[in-house]
C-alpha cells in the first residue's frame, strides 16, 4: 500500500471518530461535579444526583470523587490548564479568594440566587461569604466545632461521664485525670492512654485561631481579616494553654498517631472536632461510647466556635457554554435545597446550611447534632487567603515549640509575621 | 545496514512505487521509530521547554491570563536563597544534605555487600534477593512501614532501644534526628541497585588478575586497592552520577513519611522537588515553582558535568 494513502485513510478515521464523540453527546446536556473522597458524603451526592436527574431527563451529571482530600487543590490545578474538570465543583469555603482571584469561579447569578434570598434562607456564616461584593458559592450544609468525649475514659478516671467540662480549666484538670502512664516517666514515650492530643494540623488550629484567641480576650484579626492581630498578651495566654498539654500536662502527641484517630480509636478522652466526625466514628467504631457538648467557655466566661462549610460554586468552564450553565445552575439549586439538607444532615451528620432546616426541632434536640447546630449560632469564619499555608504557620508555630523548645510568644510572634506576609501577598497581586 | 543505505540513497530519483523492498522496510522501521520520539519529545521535552516558559510567566494554573514578569520569579528565588529562614532555603540546604550524606554512605555500604557477596557461594542468591527486594517494593509502601517502626510509642525502633535500656529517640518528630531517619530509609531501598550494579561490575575483572596478585603476594587490602577498585571505576561512576540525580530529586518518602505530606517538623526534611509541588499546586505559584525547577535542573546538570569531569578520567 502506499504510504499516502495509508496516511489518509488514518486521518479520515481519526476525524469520524471524533465527529462520533461530539455528536453522541449532543442529545443530553452533560455536566461534571467534583468533590473529594469521603464515603458518607460521596453516598449521599450519589443520592441527590440520582434524583436530580429523575426530575430533570435532559441532564446528565458525571460524579467524580475519587481525589483525596490532601489533593483535592492540586487536582483542580491540574485540570484547569488542561480545559477539562467540574462544572460544579465543591470546594472548601476558605479557597474562595484563591479560586476568586484566578478567575476560576464565576458569580452566582443574581436571578436564581439573590443577596436577599442568601442571606434570609442562609446561616449567617454563609450569608458573611461575600467576597468583592459577590456571592461565589453556595454550600449544602455547614459544620462547627465541637466537644467530643469518651464516657468509658472518664468513668475509669473517677469522674462524671455525664458531665464533660464546661470550662478550659475543667477541661485541662479532666485531660490529667484521664492520661495514663507505662512506667513513673511523664514523657510520650510512655503515655497509654491520652487525655488530650493537641493537633494543629486537625481541627485545633480552628479552635485556636476563632475560639481560643477570642476567649482569652484577644482579636485573632482586624475586621476586614487583612491584619493578624493574635499575636497579643492575650494571644499568647490562649497559644499557651494549647500547647501546654503536650509540652507542660504531657497528655498526649500528635506524634503517637492523629489525633482523631486516636479518639475514634477509644485512645483519647476529650477532643474537639467537627460533626462530620460523627459519622467516621459510626463507620469505623460504632461501639464507642461517646458524647458532645459545646465547646467549653473560656476564662472571660465567652463561647465561641468555629463555622465552616465546604461549599459549591459554578466554573468558567460551565459559564463558557449556555446549555451546561443552565444545567449546572438547575444542579446547583437542587443540591442547596432544604430537602437536600435534610438528605445530608442523616447521611454526612453535617448540618443543613439552610436555616430553616438547621432549626428543626429533631437536630435541636438530638444528642450528637444539637451542640453543633447551637454552635452556630456563635460560629466565626475565618477570611482565609490561603487556608493551607495559614494552617501550617500555625503548625509551625506549634512545632517550634513542642520540637524546638521555642517560647510561645515568639513563637506565636513569628507565626502572625508570616501569616501577615500571606495576607499581604494575596491583596498585593490585586 | 551500508548496503540499504546505499540503496536509499540511489532510488531518490525513482517514485516510492518503484522503491526496493530493503528501502521500504527502512522507511517502515523509522516510522515505527517516529512513535516513541514523538512521544518522548510530546511527554518529556515540551513540558521542560514549557517549565522555562512558564517560570517568566506569573503562571496560576486555574487563571485564563498569565501575565509576563521576566526573571523575576529567579529574583525571589535568590531573595529567598538569602535569607535566614525560607522554605527556599530549607529545601535546598537539605537535599544537599541528602545527596552528600547519602550517596558516599550508600555506595560504600553497597560495595562492602558486593564484595561479601562475591566471596561466598553458599545461599548466595538468597542474599542477593534479600538486599535486591528493597528496591523493587514500592517506596510509599516501603515508607509506610518505617514511619510507624520510628512511632515514639510502640514502634519497634524505640521498644528496642527501651529493652536494651537505651534512651528512647524522637526520630521523625525532631527537626535534627528526622533527615537522618528519611535518609536511612532511601539509602537501604536504593542499596540493592548499587549492590547489583558492583557485582557486575566485579565479574568483569578477570581472576588472572587475582591470581597474580596472590603469586605477588600481595594483601586483601592491595589486591582491593590496586586492582578491584580501579577496575570498578566505570560502575562507581556510573552509580555516583545516578544516585546523585536521584537523591537531588527526592519526593515519595518525605511525602509518605512527615506530617501532611510536607517535610516538617520545621521543614527539616523538606526537599526542592516537594517545595514545588507544594507552590505549583498547594498555592499555585506555578511560575515561582517552575524557576525552582530551573534552578534544581541547573544544579543537577553542573553536578552531574563535575563528577563526570573528575570521576571518568581514570576509567581506562
Amino acid at each position: 500500500m502506499r504510504l499516502s494513502k495509508l496516511l489518509a485513510i488514518v486521518m479520515v478515521a481519526i476525524l469520524f471518530a471524533s465527529l462520533g464523540a461530539v455528536a453522541g453527546a449532543q442529545d443530553t446536556v452533560e455536566i461534571e461535579y467534583w468533590q473529594y473522597n469521603f464515603g458518607a458524603r460521596v453516598y449521599a451526592m450519589d443520592i441527590l444526583i440520582g434524583l436530580f436527574e429523575v426530575a430533570n431527563p435532559g441532564i446528565k451529571v458525571v460524579h467524580n470523587s475519587d481525589i483525596p482530600h490532601a489533593n483535592f487543590t492540586q487536582e483542580i490545578a491540574a485540570s484547569a490548564p488542561a480545559g477539562v474538570g467540574p462544572d460544579v465543583v465543591t470546594l472548601f469555603y476558605g479557597w474562595i479568594p484563591a479560586y476568586v482571584d484566578a478567575g476560576y469561579l464565576v458569580p452566582l447569578p443574581e436571578d436564581h440566587f439573590s443577596e436577599e434570598f442568601i442571606l434570609e434562607t442562609f446561616s449567617p456564616m454563609v450569608a458573611n461569604s461575600k467576597f468583592e461584593g459577590s456571592y461565589w458559592a453556595i454550600p449544602t450544609a455547614v459544620r462547627s466545632l465541637a466537644l467530643f468525649w469518651n464516657k468509658d475514659i472518664l468513668a475509669d478516671a473517677g469522674l462524671d461521664p455525664e458531665s464533660p467540662p464546661a470550662t478550659l480549666d475543667e477541661f485541662v484538670e479532666a485531660a490529667i485525670a484521664t492520661t495514663i502512664y507505662d512506667g513513673d516517666e511523664k514523657d510520650i514515650y510512655s503515655i497509654s492512654q491520652q487525655g488530650h492530643t493537641t493537633a494543629l494540623a486537625e481541627q485545633d488550629h480552628h479552635w485556636l485561631r476563632e475560639v481560643l484567641f477570642r476567649q482569652f480576650g484577644a482579636t485573632p484579626y482586624s475586621e476586614d481579616g487583612r491584619t493578624v492581630t493574635y499575636n497579643s498578651e492575650e494571644g499568647c495566654a490562649a497559644f499557651s494553654w494549647l500547647a501546654a498539654f503536650e509540652t507542660e500536662h504531657v497528655t498526649g502527641s500528635i506524634d503517637i498517631g492523629d489525633a482523631s484517630d486516636a479518639f475514634v480509636n477509644g485512645e483519647t478522652a476529650l477532643h474537639v472536632d467537627g460533626s462530620f466526625r460523627i459519622g467516621t466514628i459510626r463507620n469505623n467504631n460504632p461501639d464507642l461510647n461517646y458524647g458532645v457538648a459545646e465547646l467549653p467557655v473560656g476564662p472571660n466566661g465567652e463561647q465561641h466556635t468555629f463555622g465552616s462549610y465546604w461549599t459549591h460554586g459554578i466554573t468558567r468552564r460551565a459559564n463558557d457554554d449556555p446549555a451546561r450553565l443552565e444545567a449546572a445552575v438547575k444542579f446547583l439549586q437542587f443540591i442547596t435545597s432544604p430537602p437536600a439538607g435534610t438528605l445530608w444532615v442523616n447521611l454526612v451528620g453535617e448540618l443543613p446550611a439552610q436555616a430553616t432546616a438547621a432549626a428543626d426541632d429533631r437536630i435541636l434536640s438530638d444528642p450528637v447534632l444539637g451542640p453543633f447546630s447551637a454552635g452556630l449560632a456563635y460560629a466565626h469564619s475565618t477570611a482565609f487567603v490561603n487556608e493551607v499555608e495559614q494552617r501550617q504557620v500555625l503548625i509551625d508555630a506549634f512545632d517550634n515549640v513542642r520540637l524546638g523548645g521555642m517560647d510561645p510568644c515568639d513563637a506565636l510572634d513569628e507565626a502572625a509575621a508570616a501569616e501577615q506576609e500571606l495576607i499581604d501577598n494575596f491583596w498585593a497581586d490585586r | 545496514m551500508a548496503v540499504s543505505m546505499r540503496n536509499l540513497q540511489k532510488s531518490k530519483k525513482y517514485p516510492i512505487s518503484r522503491w526496493t523492498l530493503a528501502r521500504k522496510k527502512i522507511v517502515w522501521a523509522y516510522i515505527f521509530l517516529a512513535i516513541p520520539i514523538v512521544f518522548f519529545a510530546y511527554i518529556r521535552i515540551y513540558p521542560t521547554l514549557f517549565a522555562f516558559q512558564m517560570s517568566l510567566h506569573d503562571y496560576n494554573p486555574l487563571a485564563v491570563e498569565q501575565p509576563f514578569v521576566g526573571f523575576q520569579n529567579y529574583e525571589k528565588v535568590f531573595e529567598e536563597l538569602g535569607e535566614e529562614k525560607s522554605k527556599t532555603k530549607a529545601a535546598f540546604q537539605n537535599t544537599i544534605n541528602y545527596v552528600v550524606l547519602g550517596v558516599p554512605i550508600q555506595l560504600c555500604l553497597a560495595l562492602f555487600i558486593a564484595l561479601m557477596l562475591n566471596e561466598i557461594r553458599f545461599m548466595s542468591t538468597v542474599y542477593r534477593i534479600l538486599f535486591f527486594l528493597p528496591f523493587v517494593t514500592s517506596t510509599i509502601a516501603i515508607a509506610w512501614v518505617f514511619r510507624m517502626l520510628y512511632q515514639p510509642r510502640f514502634g519497634l525502633f524505640n521498644v528496642v532501644l527501651q529493652l536494651l535500656s537505651l534512651p528512647q529517640q524522637p526520630f521523625l518528630r525532631s527537626p535534627q534526628q528526622a533527615l537522618p531517619s528519611v535518609l536511612a530509609l532511601v539509602i537501604w531501598q536504593g542499596m540493592g541497585f548499587a549492590i547489583i550494579i558492583f557485582l557486575a561490575g566485579l565479574k568483569q575483572i578477570p581472576r588472572t588478575y587475582y591470581e597474580a596478585a596472590e603469586v605477588d603476594g600481595a594483601s586483601r587490602w592491595h589486591t582491593f586497592r590496586y586492582i578491584t577498585f580501579p577496575l570498578l571505576n566505570p560502575s562507581i561512576v556510573y552509580l555516583l552520577v545516578l544516585q546523585s540525580i536521584s537523591f537531588l530529586r527526592m519526593f515519595a518518602p518525605v511525602v509518605a513519611m512527615t506530617q501532611l505530606g510536607r517535610g516538617g517538623p520545621l521543614d527539616s526534611t523538606l526537599t526542592v522537588v516537594l517545595h514545588v509541588y507544594n507552590e505549583a499546586f498547594g498555592s499555585y505559584n506555578m511560575g515561582f515553582a517552575s524557576s525552582l525547577t530551573v534552578v534544581l535542573f541547573a544544579l543537577i546538570l553542573g553536578v552531574t558535568i563535575i563528577q563526570l569531569s573528575i570521576t571518568s578520567r581514570r576509567i581506562n
